[in-house]
């Protein structure tokens, strides 16, 4: 009887250490939700929220990402778009020419297989899936050159597909905008 | 009491099979896109070779031993004679048919798209409907797991599953559900645009169905260790499980939460809004909680195994734990494994974080941290753990065996950790060759030389598991007596219908799956104009 009651009484033992132990751990998931909330709304860290389309087969032809529409352009409000598009196996343009310590918009998309674009030394990464527009916000607080690898199996070149982002100073970007053309660093 | 053990060694032996396959070609990719190794002039094999890679390891290494453990369950936790021997041969065999059906275009290059798909790039229909045989293969497993539950209810009315057994079918719904994701991808959408029916594929959409099955793939591979943890280790060990109900809870929530989680693999995808995301993201978060639990309650487990064996003190008791036997060997390092592998899981699943490492080595770095090591160390325990059964023998080189499970442990970890590394540095994925000449590029080149060597150390242990394993179908005989899981410190009279059965659980999941990919499912699929041309591999 003595054994029995010892058995009951240590049961009860276990389960209250286990729901201190559950209570901790759901109290670490809630957390983490949290964090991630608030930092998504606060500061407006998210990945990209909208969806846009595209047609891939029309790339080339008019709208938004036609060969002579690519690269960096400042606006007349002072923001700054760049539009690239991927395709097996290079991006264009192949060297992207930005202004330092500037709110940048990325535009990209993709002419026919699933790519994708990641600036090594930054967190600036995402796909490019044909069909769809991505966009992405940043800004380079230093000036150099950074590597921008195809970061998505698009087939047996991928290991080739390599480009370029060249940051520069904002007066020579400034310089170098006027009269509102495309610009990039190919070839230079 | 085995009874079946030609069809569970027929499983076993399939699957470390095409694994020991599959892991010499990890080895060479290691090799040949390491500073070690001299550039391939044709690029295109070190694809074939990762479609090779990652197909085997995917979708039919895990699936084979799951499904002859999930067997091996069936009769020894039931003891009870399988129902359906005829159409588990069958489901083997498909199986093995759908392995072959899917190996031979790859390797002939005309399905170098990866075992993701990846469409617009579309390859051999012969490969994508080896991969759908697999898993229909498969899926008659799950049906008999469900048959032979239900036959043992019936002659049990009221009694509690055995654990073993309660995990084992939920993990075979787990897959049968997560697998639908896939299917529909390769049926509705991939197949017919293979076989030329139609020229046109929404990559959105596919990219969409494909997260439906990723997730909880890997939960489906996890099941079988997180079996081996509750209802081998301790017994193994001499101890017993802490709690029953927590394992029931732990498996049930995996069973609910792992599957509506799948498009935080899609964060960085422009086809799913901001909003879906979060969802993903949170429930990724929920998942952590059957882990965290279940660490809490083998570390209970196994703190009573050695405290039985005289253990004394707050740690104290960690050095009169059996370290010399190889289960708890296996435990420990999977453990490391799963603790290292877990915090990454969270920094991936993280809203914010993911973008730093999407796509890189990193990325690649987890998954094998996770799978490759905390998963399969325990599924050589397994094998090491059932082997006497099956083969009436005894495996008695336990020195051999802990060396194995050593060099699994720091071949994973020697792999691994400069992988995490270069891919912070932003080093991506699935290249044939990096250009080591190039200044941006040199620094990254060590790192990538250590994790070569990392996967020779890895293939040494592999090829180690295969030679223990056949050694031990010619040693002496011995009678391994009943094949018995560990018992619980309270093992219950009785089970809350909750905790006893799964209806309820499997609905839980349906509708959370239907609530968190319904929506963009269906809006995707209504889009207009987001169909592109296929771009077929090796047609030329």
């Amino acid at each position: 009887m003595s054994a029995q009651e010892d058995g009951h009484r240590s049961a009860e033992v276990a389960a209250r250490v286990e729901r201190r132990w559950a209570t901790i751990a759901v109290i670490i998931v809630v957390m983490m939700a949290l964090l991630a909330a608030f930092a998504g709304i606060h500061r407006a860290t998210m990945p990209q929220p909208r969806v846009e389309t595209t047609d891939p087969s029309r790339l080339h032809l008019a709208g938004e990402f036609v060969e002579s529409n690519l690269g960096s352009v400042l606006e007349a409000n002072g923001a700054v778009i760049v539009r690239a598009i991927g395709q097996q196996y290079s991006f264009t343009p192949a060297c992207i020419v930005v202004p330092v310590d500037t709110p940048i918009t990325l535009r990209a998309t993709s002419a026919d297989v699933v790519h994708g674009i990641l600036i090594q030394g930054t967190n600036v990464n995402t796909m490019l899936v044909p069909g769809y527009i991505s966009e992405q916000l940043m800004r380079f607080t230093r000036t150099g050159d950074y590597l921008m690898p195809c970061q998505e199996f698009c087939s047996f070149g991928h290991e080739g597909m390599w480009g370029k982002v060249r940051v520069i100073d904002k007066a020579d970007f400034a310089n170098r905008a006027k009269g509102g053309g495309r610009l990039s660093c190919v070839g230079q | 009491m085995l009874a079946n053990r030609k069809l569970i060694l027929a499983h076993f032996w399939f699957a470390f099979s095409v694994f020991g396959v599959a892991l010499t070609l990890g080895a060479w990719q290691m090799f040949i896109r390491s500073p070690i190794g001299t550039w391939l002039s044709n690029p295109e094999l070190y694809y074939r070779s990762l479609t090779a890679h990652g197909t085997v390891m995917g979708y039919v290494f895990p699936t084979l031993v799951a499904m002859g453990f999930g067997y091996a369950i069936s009769e020894a936790a039931l003891e009870q004679r399988l129902v359906g021997v005829r159409w588990a041969w069958a489901g083997f065999w498909l199986i093995v048919l759908g392995s072959v059906m899917a190996i031979i275009p790859i390797a002939l290059g005309r399905a170098s798209v990866l075992y993701t798909f990846y469409p617009p790039l579309i390859g051999s229909p012969f490969y994508y409907i080896g991969v759908v045989l697999v898993v229909v293969g498969s899926w008659i497993w799950v049906a008999l797991m469900a048959i032979n539950l239900r036959v043992w209810r019936k002659a049990h009315p009221g009694a509690p599953v055995p654990l073993a057994m309660f995990a084992n079918v939920a993990g075979s719904y787990l897959w049968a559900w997560t697998a639908v994701g896939a299917a529909l991808e390769l049926l509705l959408q991939i197949i017919p645009v293979s076989v030329g029916l139609k020229a046109t594929i929404d990559a959105g959409l596919a990219r969409v169905f494909f997260s439906w099955t990723l997730h909880a793939i890997v939960y489906f591979w996890l099941m079988p260790t997180y079996i081996a943890y509750y209802t081998i280790v301790p017994r193994a060990i001499g101890g017993r499980v802490y709690s029953d109900t927590m394992a029931r809870i732990s498996f049930i929530l995996f069973l609910v939460v792992a599957m509506p989680i799948g498009m935080h693999h899609t964060f960085a995808d422009p086809q799913v809004g901001a909003g879906f995301k979060f969802i993903h993201s949170a429930f990724t978060a929920l998942v952590a909680l059957p882990t965290l639990l279940t660490v809490f309650t083998i570390c209970a487990s196994v703190e009573i195994a050695a405290r039985l064996r005289g253990g004394r003190g707050m740690f104290g008791w960690i050095r009169a734990l059996p370290w010399d036997n190889p289960m708890m060997l296996a435990l420990a390092f999977s453990f490391v494994m799963l603790g290292l592998g877990g915090a990454g899981g969270l920094i991936n699943m993280s809203y914010q974080l993911d973008a730093s490492i999407h796509n890189t080595q990193w990325i690649t770095g987890h998954f094998h941290l996770i799978f490759g090591g905390a998963i399969v160390i325990m599924y050589f325990a397994i094998a090491y753990d059932l082997w006497p059964h099956l083969t009436g023998r005894e495996l008695i080189d336990l020195r051999l065996i802990r060396t194995q499970l050593w060099l699994w442990f720091i071949g994973m970890i020697v792999t691994t950790f400069p992988w995490h590394w270069v891919g912070i540095l932003g080093m991506p994925r699935r290249m044939a060759y990096f250009d080591f000449g190039h200044p941006a590029i040199a620094p990254q080149a060590l790192s990538v030389t250590f994790s070569a060597f990392g996967g020779f150390i890895l293939l040494t242990s592999g090829l180690l598991f295969l030679v223990i394993l056949a050694r031990g179908m010619r040693a002496p005989q011995a009678d391994a007596g009943p094949y018995r899981f560990a018992i619980a410190v309270h093992q219950p009279a009785t089970v809350p219908v909750a905790l006893n059965t799964h209806a309820l659980w499997v609905a839980l999941m349906i509708v959370l799956t239907i609530t968190n990919y319904g929506y963009p499912i269906l809006t995707l699929a209504l889009t207009e104009g987001t169909s592109v041309p296929a771009v077929y591999v090796g047609a030329q």
